[in-house]
């Protein structure tokens, strides 16, 4: 009796958190089912039924709407990679070097030009201001430049990377000093090596920024060729017909299936732009727990 | 009273100060590490062009902006881009809709995350653990825009899953869209599908760093897993929650939550829900993007950023307060 009822009480309360686990899970991952599922339904079965977790009516169309007869997506898709990969890079680079410059106790002004950085996560112009320099000054609308600028340098980036570097041995820099290494040398020869962990993390949230970005692009883009993906999301919102830049294939498409397939169309188009982020998931995961504890040091 | 190698070292320091600020020692800096300073200065530019330049921007709150005379030459017009922000009961609206969300999400998602993070070392099994953690962190990755899909994948008033279900069941479907009240419980409930996961794992990274000797030594007298919780882990864990969360704090009025995208996103700009969508961040937004109204906008801008500065000052004091180790500054 007493045994029954001690396993019992391991067992049960263990039940309850799986339990409570598996329906958080699900409320995580039905939304996105749901997603998927439109996606792959007849469109005149979607306005008939309605969004099923299942598709009534299994039909590929949406995703042959958006892939074939128009290059939108695809133009979407090659400026999302462009602006994640090469931005990520040049934000890694100019943080890295900023950084390990400003982790240096040699360097006379560096408490100044931390303090520099640091002000600007304090206050900042606003949004307006920040318009108008980009717009009238810099001339930068309408270019693939401004959707890397946008998040070129993050203070706290350059905080968090600073606080690694300082980690770093003084007595390496020093010897390969000695040895006639030049200070770029070093750093791209010893103390990057040493510091994977952090560009990873740093590289994959900034890949993320970069690839989720929605603002810059509906700030300052106009021109339809330069959409990345979040924007052309946003954009078929309000009207479908950006994935149809070839208007009489539409028309023909309309005519022999007697609708756009336009609700699917867009599911489509959203789980395309997810794709990428669930391929890169394990990888994601792996530098997200590690930056965690890079995190946690104080900047 | 201060002994005289003190005051030496300070009048030391006090020489050294003014030594770093004659040109010549400067140069003589720059010159001896000129290759840390290029290193510098890629960002160093950066931030005077992209952060420093739009600070002195500020002025055009002031000015009738007229984008042919650029800022400086536009005429001053005082406060008049304040006014109708000032007003009108939007500065109330948005203004209460930032905070109360701001504090909602802050406290049900770091509470939700406490939890969550206590019961993922609970499941008895490694391998669920780790499989709960990866799920629970996916949505983090995912932009307001595909989040946007999903809400309306769910709450679309002819096609959504809720109300498919209400009709299987025999209940009139609900027009999510039309009435600002649900939004009320839509949008934290969004921002804890989004962030709690996320939060909950950085917890796990904190919990784990917490000596294994504490549990071994409650568990020799015999503490039950609860007792554990409360005694052991919570307090332990507290830091960095009060941390993380005074930060957040700080953060409201600087694009609260460094993630407004959802308040802007999930509602489709559906002016029905303005009352219970809007903040101060989408309002900006609004009032540059969809108005072109640059002169209200910078106003509106100016008045979040200098609440935002006392909010992190007044953030900052508290931190110190708290534990001066994790301040700011």
């Amino acid at each position: 009796m007493i045994n029954h009822r001690l396993s019992f009480g391991r067992v049960y309360p263990k039940l309850l958190v799986h339990l409570m686990f598996i329906l958080y899970s699900l409320m995580c991952l039905i939304p996105v089912l749901l997603v998927l599922s439109i996606s792959f339904t007849d469109e005149s079965s979607l306005m008939k039924d309605g969004y099923h977790l299942i598709p009534k009516v299994f039909s590929s169309l949406g995703y042959h709407f958006v892939l074939n007869g128009t290059n939108t997506i695809l133009n979407a898709y090659k400026v999302s990679i462009f602006v994640t990969l090469a931005g990520s890079f040049c934000h890694l680079l100019v943080t890295s070097f900023m950084a390990y410059a400003l982790s240096r106790s040699e360097l006379r002004y560096r408490n100044q030009i931390s303090f520099l950085v640091f002000f600007t996560v304090l206050f900042n112009g606003g949004l307006a201001p920040y318009y108008i320099l980009v717009t009238r000054y810099l001339h930068l609308k309408d270019t693939l430049a401004i959707l890397i600028l946008a998040a070129l340098v993050s203070p706290i980036n350059v905080l968090i990377m600073r606080n690694f570097f300082s980690a770093v041995p003084a007595s390496i820099i020093e010897s390969a000093r000695i040895d006639g290494s030049g200070e770029f040398r070093t750093f791209f020869r010893i103390v990057l090596p040493l510091s994977t962990p952090v560009l990873a993390t740093i590289g994959l949230f900034t890949s993320i920024a970069y690839w989720n970005d929605w603002m810059t692009p509906s700030l300052f883009i106009e021109n339809n060729k330069l959409y990345n993906l979040q924007y052309l999301l946003q954009s078929l919102l309000t009207n479908i017909e950006y994935l149809t830049s070839n208007e009489t294939a539409s028309r023909s498409l309309e005519k022999t299936i007697g609708m756009l397939p336009g609700e699917s169309a867009r599911m489509a188009t959203c789980i395309l732009s997810i794709g990428p982020i669930i391929l890169a998931y394990p990888m994601l995961q792996k530098y997200f727990v590690k930056g965690l504890t890079l995190g946690a040091v104080k900047s | 009273m201060s002994t005289p190698s003190q005051t030496a070292a300070n009048s030391e320091r006090r020489t050294n100060r003014t030594r770093s600020l004659h040109p010549l020692t400067f140069i003589k800096e720059i010159v001896k590490h000129w290759s840390f300073y290029v290193m510098i200065l890629p960002g160093l530019l950066f931030l005077i062009i992209f952060n420093y330049l739009p600070m002195f921007g500020v002025v055009i709150a002031f000015k009738d902006y007229n984008p042919v005379k650029g800022v400086w030459h536009s005429k001053w017009i005082g406060f008049t881009n304040f006014e109708f922000f000032f007003k009108s009961d939007a500065l109330w609206r948005v203004t209460f809709n930032t905070i109360f969300y701001n504090l909602l999400i802050i406290v049900l998602v770091t509470s939700i995350a406490i939890l969550f993070s206590i019961l993922l070392q609970e499941t008895g099994s490694r391998l669920s653990t780790g499989i709960y953690k990866s799920i629970i962190l996916l949505p983090y990755f995912l932009s307001w825009i595909v989040m946007d899909y999903i809400v309306f994948a769910l709450l679309s008033e002819d096609h959504g899953l809720l109300n498919g279900i209400r009709h299987a069941l025999g209940f009139e479907p609900i027009s999510w869209y039309g009435e600002p009240s649900y939004w009320r419980i839509i949008m934290p409930l969004a921002y804890i599908l989004k962030s709690a996961g996320y939060t909950s794992v950085i917890y796990v990274a904190a919990i784990t760093g917490i000596s294994s000797d504490y549990y071994e030594a409650a568990e020799i007298d015999g503490a039950s897993k609860l007792q554990k919780a409360r005694h052991i882990t919570i307090p332990l864990l507290m830091p960095v929650v009060l941390i993380l969360s005074l930060l957040s704090l700080g953060k409201i009025f600087n694009g609260g939550l460094g993630d407004w995208g959802a308040f802007y996103n999930l509602p489709r700009e559906s002016g029905v829900l303005f009352p219970a969508t809007d903040v101060i961040d989408t309002y900006v937004f609004r009032a540059l993007k969809n108005m072109g109204d640059i002169g209200m906008s910078s106003a509106v801008g100016l008045y979040q950023a200098v609440v935002g500065l006392v909010m992190v000052l007044i953030t900052n004091y508290f931190v110190k307060k708290y534990d001066s180790e994790s301040a700011l500054f």
